[in-house]
Parts: structure tokens; sequence; C-alpha cells
């Protein structure tokens, strides 16, 4: 009977080893292991045996049922895998085969580089003030100590806008009446920066623009020195161009702040980056704005913000910034 | 400013190197803008001697001259100058010789005949702007001697400086070498010519008077008088004669060399002599025709309003009120004061007898008299940034000098000095204290009176303060502050030391900032390009973008094409997908945030501006705009976004919108009106989207509060419904949404048109799902909540449920 078994098990592991599909197998396992299959057949024999002999087929049984069932098994992985690799075959796609699809749009490179600055400057403890661009006489000349015949106050300068009054109203000629606004809103500590659009009435040219953008910072607090002016433009120029980069500044006049001075950047490599104008603010641009330059002093720097942009991405007429071709805007 | 070295070193009392007069000027606020080294490059340049003319056989324009360089040797020469004589001497720039701009000499062929060197003309040898023939030597100079030896050329520096109009000191080479001598630590001294009078009553601030007539008598027993008619314009004007100019003097080499390189032509002895004293010492002055001078009279007035006169440029003047003239005693204009003089009385090559004018003439006027008539000079420069009244008498004293030496004159020894009102710069009290808040330094009182010495701030010691005078020469300078500058300047901006804020502040974009940026984000994960058109328009182009044609306008625009202010962002749009389009670019997706500028409201000054956002979508549909204002919306959580239907100037008549938030309208959406399209060579459908920002930033949003999230199965139906094309689909999902709390979410996805649904109808299919945070639905409450939605459906729209 054991030879039975074992002839029995030997050729249903070849018929399973052989099976071709799943189905094959399955009706295989059905016959080989299930109610009508010969190992149950020989179970039901078992009764008549003596119990060494029975428990000797038992083992035997049990050994065989256990070797086809582990032969199911192996030959179920096998023909699964063959057949996932079948569907995953017709399924195959070239990866390379992409039709443009939509891109991950683009940021205006003057808006990337406002950003970045808001980001430093957020960093180093400011906030953002924003203003008009058009403007009153007011806050974009007289409250900045401009004198009623300032040459800035020319037409040559300056777009005036046709609202009636008599040269009242001006396209602003720089982010400074933000500064202005800010400081007739809020008491010191004033901590800001302006970023926004500019005009100025100047033919435009490669290197020059009509309409571009300012970054200004101000600062009105007790006890703020020059000192502070010429650290934090420092402080800014590391954080913002790097760690290998210093400032110096030297003496100019503006009528809004005094001491004035001119703001260079050194490069790593020696060379001048001339970037923008600050100074101590004037006590006079204080007293305007109802703040009492006795008890608080401050400063303010500013510079243009259109050829940073340009010159990052090699950009050499500016005048390409106000382009709406899509081949200039998807590339930054 | 041009200045030289050597005329700032005839000021100053030990030499100093051009390196450091040039890092002194750019510390001083007063910084090189170019640098030019003269008489250098010359060395191989040497006097040689014309031999012979012949014309070159192939051209035209060149000669072939022999020169000796005194060898006895002929050495030929092509040269382009035909101004030569045999026996001139004239420069020659020898082979291997680098001339001062760079070019090197070399032996080179000029159409088949060999040139061995180049003759010079003046301006090739740094002299000058001549260049119309060779420079050729006056007497007999040695030949092969250095040209350098024979013109008396020294090496020199030229610095053009800016200047800034803090710094009318800087208007002068007197001026520049005082506050070069005090950053450097030399010693600075002004010129001193024989005094012509006894110095009359000190020039201080202040120290003018009320104007009037003054006169003195000359020798030959006639007066000259001055008057000043118009005090608040001229607090200074003197006068006085000369005899005796020899009309045939010409100003010699070294001072036309001089003019010319500050930038000023020479013109003829005594114009010349007055140009140079204005350059030194920063006095503009004027020399009459003394014969010519009716009445030998100069009185300042202020003009009649149209009043007329004929300047020296021969150009016909028309006078406002506000002009200050110079007139005779017949009280005709003989000049227009401090800006430039008249035609009548100018000194010629027959004058013998000058009457010179030194003035002081208010700054503001003088600035707005050359603005108004477009006429800038040399004089004007420098009034209009405040000159020093007491520098008039050592000025004329300077051109009485000159001219005795250059012109033979003899000076009257008389002077006339009317004042007229002086601005008041009375004593600044400086706070030592107030200096080191400001700065941020340690300076000791003393280092402060110590620093302001050099540069005539007179410090007078109060306690720890000082009381400082302001110096005749800095009109600019008025209170402490401008003190201040002076002492950070002469200390030296560098030695300020860098200070930290160290005050702890928390810094942040506001929440609209924020949310602009967020809106930028989700634009270009949208793959949209973000561009910046200019916010002018051309007149016309609002119209033509199907807007209200009235737009503000500049009222000096750079062109007309740029002179209108957009009122919308979708003239600027719509041009750039045209310019996209033109390019065969389609189906570009453009976005812009930028402001525009509607009109004032009553009683307001500023015009209305407002931030907007537009998107423009090129071959797409305006549903891609819809779908655009519904992401947008939902990122800025806005409460109960819709669109309404509606129609909109520039978009489509059938397929355009408002966009609405909680029933207001914040902007529009759409399709660009095919008309539009049309106007500007657009052959592609253009999906559109303006709204509000800044007021969208304001609208109301809705709640963030958290709705809970069910542990239990929840039940999906669809409902069909065929609605009315007239009822928004927007309306019937957000009923659907808001008739049970069991209803989880509603999304439209499908829409049908054509039999069996009626005409003027279309099928609505929305799939709704059910929900209840404590419970499984049953079938039972599905089918009631299936018919409470049907029903408010129904009755709210006139709609029915499709079978």
């Amino acid at each position: 009977m054991i030879e039975d078994i074992r002839a029995i098990t030997a050729a249903a592991t070849s018929r399973i080893e052989a099976a071709a599909t799943l189905d094959d197998l399955a009706a295989l396992d059905r016959e080989l292991l299930g109610k009508g299959s010969a190992l149950t057949g020989f179970k039901r024999q078992m009764g008549a045996l003596d119990p060494d002999a029975r428990r000797e087929v038992g083992a035997a049984l049990n050994s065989a049922r256990a070797e086809l069932e582990a032969a199911v098994a192996a030959r179920r992985s096998t023909l699964d895998t063959a057949a996932r690799r079948v569907q995953a075959e017709a399924e195959r796609l070239d990866l390379t085969e992409v039709r443009a699809g939509r891109d991950a749009g683009h940021l205006h490179l003057v808006t990337q580089a406002i950003e970045e600055l808001e980001d430093v400057f957020v960093g180093l403890g400011f906030t953002v003030a924003e203003g008009p661009e058009v403007e009153d006489d007011w806050h974009n000349f007289t409250a900045l100590n401009f004198g009623e015949y300032h040459p800035a106050r020319d037409m040559q300068d300056t777009f005036f806008v046709g609202l009636g009054g008599d040269r009242e109203v001006v396209m602003r000629t720089h982010t400074s009446p933000v500064q202005i606004r800010v400081m007739e809103n809020q008491a010191p500590p004033i901590y800001s920066i302006m970023p926004g659009r500019v005009y100025r009435n100047e033919a435009t040219d490669a290197t020059h623009l009509a309409v571009f953008h300012q970054l200004e910072c101000l600062v009105v607090d007790r006890g703020i020195t020059f000192g502070h002016l010429a650290g934090t433009i420092d402080m800014f120029t590391k954080a913002y161009f790097g760690p290998g980069w210093t400032s110096r500044l030297r003496p100019s006049y503006f009528p809004f702040t005094e001491p004035s001075a001119e703001f260079d950047l050194q490069r790593p490599d020696g060379t001048w980056l001339e970037l923008g104008g600050c100074g101590m603010v004037h006590p006079n641009v204080l007293a305007n704005c109802g703040i009492d330059p006795e008890e608080y002093s401050g400063f303010a720097f500013g510079f243009g913000l259109d050829r940073l942009a340009a010159t990052r991405h090699g950009v050499t007429d500016l005048r390409e910034l106000a382009s709406t071709d899509i081949r200039f805007l998807e590339q930054f | 400013m041009k200045v030289l070295s050597s005329w700032l070193h005839e000021f100053l009392d030990a030499p100093v190197a051009p390196e450091a007069i040039a890092a002194a000027f750019d510390d001083l606020g007063t910084p090189v803008e170019e640098e030019t080294r003269l008489g250098e490059g010359l060395d191989g340049i040497v006097v040689a001697q014309v031999l012979t003319l012949a014309p070159h056989p192939n051209a035209d324009k060149i000669q072939l001259v022999q020169v000796d360089v005194g060898d006895g040797e002929a050495l030929q020469i092509c040269c382009g100058a035909f101004n030569m004589a045999v026996g001139d001497r004239v420069p020659l720039a020898t082979l291997g010789t680098t001339m001062p701009g760079g070019m090197k000499i070399e032996r080179r062929k000029l159409r088949g005949e060999w040139s061995n060197g180049m003759l010079c003309s003046a301006r090739e040898i740094g002299l000058g702007d001549d260049h119309a023939g060779i420079l050729v030597l006056d007497g007999e100079p040695a030949l092969a001697t250095p040209i350098a030896d024979v013109l008396g050329i020294e090496p020199d520096v030229l610095w053009e400086l800016e200047v800034n109009p803090n710094r009318p000191d800087a208007m002068s080479v007197a001026g520049l070498a005082r506050d070069l001598a005090a950053k450097v630590g030399v010693g600075f001294r002004l010129p001193s010519p024989p005094p012509v009078v006894a110095p009359g009553a000190p020039v201080t601030w202040a120290s003018g008077g009320t104007g009037g007539t003054a006169s003195a008598a000359l020798a030959d027993g006639t007066t000259v008088t001055v008057e000043i008619a118009a005090p608040d314009g001229c607090g200074r004007f003197t006068a006085r004669v000369l005899r005796g100019v020899d009309p045939t003097a010409a100003s010699p080499a070294w001072l036309q060399d001089r003019l010319t390189k500050l930038g000023m032509r020479p013109i003829s002895a005594l114009v010349d002599i007055s140009n140079y004293v204005m350059l030194e010492l920063g006095q503009p002055n004027h020399p009459y025709d003394l014969a010519k001078v009716a009445g030998s009279t100069l009185r300042v007035r202020r003009a009649r309003a149209g009043e007329t006169m004929v300047t020296l440029d021969d150009v016909e003047r028309t006078c406002t009120a506000d002009d200050l003239l110079i007139t005779d005693g017949d009280n005709v204009a003989v000049g227009i004061a401090g800006v430039m003089g008249g035609a009548d009385c100018e000194i010629s090559d027959a004058t013998t007898d000058v009457l010179l004018e030194m003035a002081w003439f208010d700054p503001t006027s003088i600035s707005r008299t050359s603005r108004r008539l477009g006429l800038r000079s040399e004089a004007s420069a420098r009034f209009e940034k405040g000159i020093d009244p007491a520098i008039a008498d050592l000025a004329a004293d300077r051109f009485c000098q000159l001219a005795a030496e250059i012109c033979g004159s003899v000076a009257e020894a008389v002077q006339v000095d009317v004042r007229g009102t002086l601005p008041e710069r009375p004593a600044v009290l400086v706070r030592t204290a107030r200096v080191n808040a400001l700065l941020g330094t340690e300076l000791s009182a003393e280092r402060i009176a110590e620093v302001l010495a050099p540069i005539g701030f007179a410090a007078e010691r109060q306690g720890d303060d000082h009381l400082v005078t302001i110096p005749t020469w800095r009109f600019d300078s008025a209170t402490e502050i401008d003190v201040v500058e002076e002492v950070a300047r002469h200390h030296g901006y560098r030695h300020i030391p860098n200070r930290e804020l160290t005050e702890p502040r928390a810094g942040r974009l506001t929440p609209r900032q924020q949310e602009r940026r967020a809106v930028r984000r989700l634009l270009c994960g949208l793959g949209l390009a973000e561009c910046q058109p200019l916010p002018f328009l051309a007149p016309g182009q609002l119209a033509a973008a199907g807007l209200d044609p009235h737009g503000i306008e500049l009222v000096n625009p750079l062109v007309a094409d740029e002179s209108v202010l957009r009122t919308a962002l979708l003239p600027g749009l719509v041009a750039a997908v045209g310019h996209n389009h033109a390019r065969r670019q389609l189906g570009v997706g453009l976005w812009e945030i930028g402001h525009v500028f509607l009109p004032a409201p009553e009683g307001q000054t500023l015009p209305d501006e407002r931030e907007h956002l537009a998107v423009v979508l090129a071959g797409r549909e305006a549903p891609a705009a819809v779908e655009v204002w519904q992401v947008l919306a939902e990122q800025l959580g806005l409460e109960q976004p819709s669109v309404a239907n509606a129609e909109v100037p520039g978009l489509h008549p059938t397929r355009a919108a408002e966009v609405l938030v909680a029933g207001t309208r914040f902007g529009v959406v759409g399709e660009i009106d095919p008309a539009v399209l049309a106007r500007h060579d657009i052959g592609e459908r253009v999906a559109y989207l303006e709204v509000d920002l800044g007021a969208l930033h304001e609208a109301p949003r809705r709640s963030t509060a958290y709705r809970q999230v069910s542990r239990f199965p929840s039940s999906d139906i669809d409902l069909a419904f065929e609605v009315p094309d007239a009822v928004s689909a927007l309306e019937v999902e957000r009923t659907l949404a808001a008739t049970d709390d069991l209803v989880w979410s509603v999304r439209l996805f499908d829409v049908y048109r054509g039999a069996p649904v009626a005409d003027s109808h279309r099928s609505l299919a929305f799939a709704v799902r059910l929900q209840a945070v404590d419970r499984t639905l049953t079938d039972t409450e599905v089918a009631e909540v299936r018919a409470r939605l049907i029903a408010a459906v129904e009755s709210a729209f006139g709609a029915t449920l499709r079978g």
C-alpha cells in the first residue's frame, strides 16, 4: 500500500509540474487532492489495517499530501508569474513617447527677484509695505523734503497725471512715498521694506527703463545710527548675494536723507557693483510724518531691482522685461 | 565739474599723489567719473622739419612729406593734412611710439608709399580739440627735441567729478582744493592777487541790505552806478572798471589750455579771463563794454511780463515777472541775471574799457528762469547751487590781476558794492551727543571741531557742544544735521563702525501678501506664465479691447502710444496674445497681477487704484477660464463663489459672466469678444478671467471649521434633471447641497442637450453622496432624502427629474 502511495504521488507530482495553465492546475488540484482522489481512497481503506500499519500508512499519506500540496503551490506560483508577465507585456508603454503637456508655469523674473528679496528681509525681521503707483505731490515730493524747485519735479523726470490739478498728481518716481505712508500711519518702531513699480519720464534704452522696480528699506526707532545703516546693508548683502560679498558707503546727496550715501557692493572677485542710495532719514521728513526727530531716528536705503534680476539671467536689454513673448517668459 | 591736478596744487601747500586725490574725492562725495592722464605717451614725439611736400601718386587726400628729424636725412611720412609749408617745424611721432590714445606708430605702406611715422595735430598730443591740421610749432625749436620740452607739457591728471546739489563749493577748483586739503591733511591757501580797493564791509550770511543805489566817481569825472531794485533776487552786486584793455591781446596758451581741459572754449582774452576766474573761484562774472553801457549804470530788477531781450546766442527771449534782468541806465535789458548776457553790451575786439559785474543772485530765482527758458549755462549752474557771496572781492581782484598781465589794463581804484537780501544762516548749535547718536560714533567734542575747522565751519565750544558758523561758501548748510553730515564726511564714512539691529522683531508678510503669493503659485501650477506688460496704453487701445474708451491720461508721455493709464488688464493681455499669435505661438496661457487706474472718486485727488489679476488662455473656450476661477476661489476659500451669465464689455456677447462671491461682483469671466480678437488679428478663441484681487482679499470666506468624516459607509445616488437653459447649473448644485444635512458632496458629472431633452433645456446629471456621521443610512432614509432633493430642485427651477 505504501508502495502504491509512493507511485501515485510520483506520478501526480509529474502531472502537476506539467500543468500548462492555472485552470489545468486547479482541475489537477481537485483530482489529486480532492474528495475523490486516490489518496482519499487510501485513507478510507486505513480502517482495515492493524494499528502499526495504520500509523505507517497514515504517515505516508500525510507526507504524500504535503508533497503534492507543495507541488501545486509551486506550480501555481510559476504559472501566476508567467501570467502576470503576459499581462504586463500586453500593457507595455514607451515612456519616452510623451506629448507636450502642461508645464510648471512661470513667474516673471522681476517677481522672482522681489519674492527672494522679501524673503531675505522678512528673515531679518522686516515687514513688507505697499502703496499706490499714482501719487500726490505731498507723498512723492514735498513730505520727502524736495524743495519746490527741485529738478526732480521737472517734466523731464516725472510723469504728470492729468487729473485736473496743477501737477498735483504724478506717477510715483520712487518707492519712497510708501515710506511716508508707513510713517504717517504707524508709530515707530518701523522696520519695513517697500518693493514696487516706479516711473521716470526718461527715454528708454537697453539699460534704462521708464517703468521699473525699486526696493526700499526703512527703519525708524530710538537710537538708530548711521552705523546701523551700514551694518544692515552689509547683513542684507551677505544674506542675498552671499557671504563673500561686502559693502561700502560713499557720501552722496538725497533731499530725504542726511547724511546721505551711495552704497556699493564688492563681489568676491574684488569688482564693484554700484547698487543704490541710502542715508539717515532727514529730520524734516520725520517731522513731516508727525515723528519727533529728537526722540526717533531712522535710516533708509533703496535700489533698483530690474538690473539685478536681468543680470542674474544674462538679460542684457532691460526692455525685454516688459516682453510678453512666450519664448521669453517660459525661460524663467 | 572737471579739475586738473596742477590747478588744485596751486592751492595746496604740499604735493598729493593722483591716486590719493582720486580716492579722497570718492570719499568726499565728489566721486571721480572719469580720469585722464595727460602728458603721458609723448616720449617718442619729437620736433621735425618739413623738407618737401609732394602729392601722393595714388591718393588725393594724402600727401608725401619728407621731414628731417635732425640727422640731415629725409624721412618720408604720409600725411592727411595740408596745412604745413616747407620749413615748418612740426611734431613727429616716431616709429615705436605709443600715442596718448593707445595707438602704436609703425612703419607701414599707405596706398603703396611708405610712411615712417605720423605728424601730429594738437589733439593727438593732448593739447585741446584742434584736429583740423598738423600743429605747426612757433619759433625754431631744435630738431629732435622731445615735444613735451618744446611745449612745456608737464604730466597732469584731469578728473571729471560728480557734484551733488549740496556742494556749491565743489563748483570751483579752489573749493575742491579746500575740501581735498582737509581730507588728505595738507594746507590750503586761496590766491592772493593785489587788492585794487580796500575791502568794504565784511560779507557774512544775512549781512545784506535792502538794495538801492550806489555810485563811484571815476578818474575821467564820470560816475559808475549800480542799483538793486529787486533786493530779494540779488543779494550783492559789485562793479569795477578796467581801463586800457589791449583789444589785440590773446590769452596765453596755459590759460587757454586749462579752459579747454575743463570743457570751456577759449574765445577772447577778456572772456577767457572771466571764465578762468569763475572756474577757479566759483564766482560767475560778466565783463561789459563800458562804452556801450548807457549811463555807466547797471541795475537789477524783475522783468515785466512779456518783456523781451536778445541774448548772446542771438535768440530773442520772452521774460516773465519772475525773471531777474540786468538793465542799463536807460532801463534797457542788457542781460538775464545769472543766466546769459545780452548781445548789445558785449565786449568785442574793440573794447578798451570794461565794466565788470560780480553778483550774488538768489538760487531759486535763477533756477526757475534757467529751467523755464531751457537755458543752462556754467554761470546758472553755479548760481543755482548758491555761490559764496563773500568771494566777489577776491574774484574781482583776480580778474584785474589777470587782465593787467594779459591785456595790459589798469583797474580804477573803485568798487561799487550794493547789498540786497542775503540768506540767513545763523550759527548752529551742534550737540556732540547728537552727532554721536546719529552716526553711531564716539567722537569727542575736540575731534568734531578738528574735523570741521579746515573746511571753514568755525566751531565755538559751548560746554560739550559747539556753536558752528556756516562758511559763506556753503549755502546748502543751515541746520545741525547739515553739520553732522560734514562731520561724517570728513571723519570718513569708512571709519564709522558697522552695527547690527538688535531689537527683537517678527518679520512677516501680511495675509494679503501671503495670499498673493499663493495665487501666483496656483497660476504657475496651472502651467501659466506671468507677464508684465507696460501699464501705459495707446489712445484707442481701451476701445479696441471693447472697453470704455476713457482712461486717465499722462500730461507728458514719452510717446503717444504710452499715454493712457489702463483701466483693466484686458488691453495688455489681448495685445500679448496678439503678439504671440503673430509669431505662430498659439495657445499661450498668460497671467498678470498689476495695478489698474480708475477715475478719482468724488472729492479725492488720486485715482481709484486697484490690484487686478487677469488670466488669458489662448485656444481655449470660456469654461477653461471658469475652471481657473473655481480653483482660485477654492484656493482663497471664498464663501459661495459663483458666476452669473451676463453681457460684459470686451467679452463674447453670449459667452461671458460676472464672477461673484456671496452675490457681490468681483470680476468677469468668459471668452474675449470675437470683434476684439479680430482687431488684434487673433484667429483662435481666447478664454479670459479678470478679477479685482485686492477686493477679493476682503471678500467673505467660508468657514474653515472642520466637518467630521464619518466612519460609516456612504450612499451614492445619481440624479439627472431636465433644466431650462436660463437656470444656472451652479444654482441647482447649490440647492442640492443645501437641501439636507445628510448630503456630503454634489458633483455635476454630465451635461446633455438634444432629444429627447426639450428645446431650451439641457440635462444636468449630478452625483450626490449621502453620509451620516453616526450610522449607516438605511434604504428608507436614502429614499427619503432623494425625494426631498428632487422636490427641492423641481420646485425651485421648474426642472423635472429624468426617468
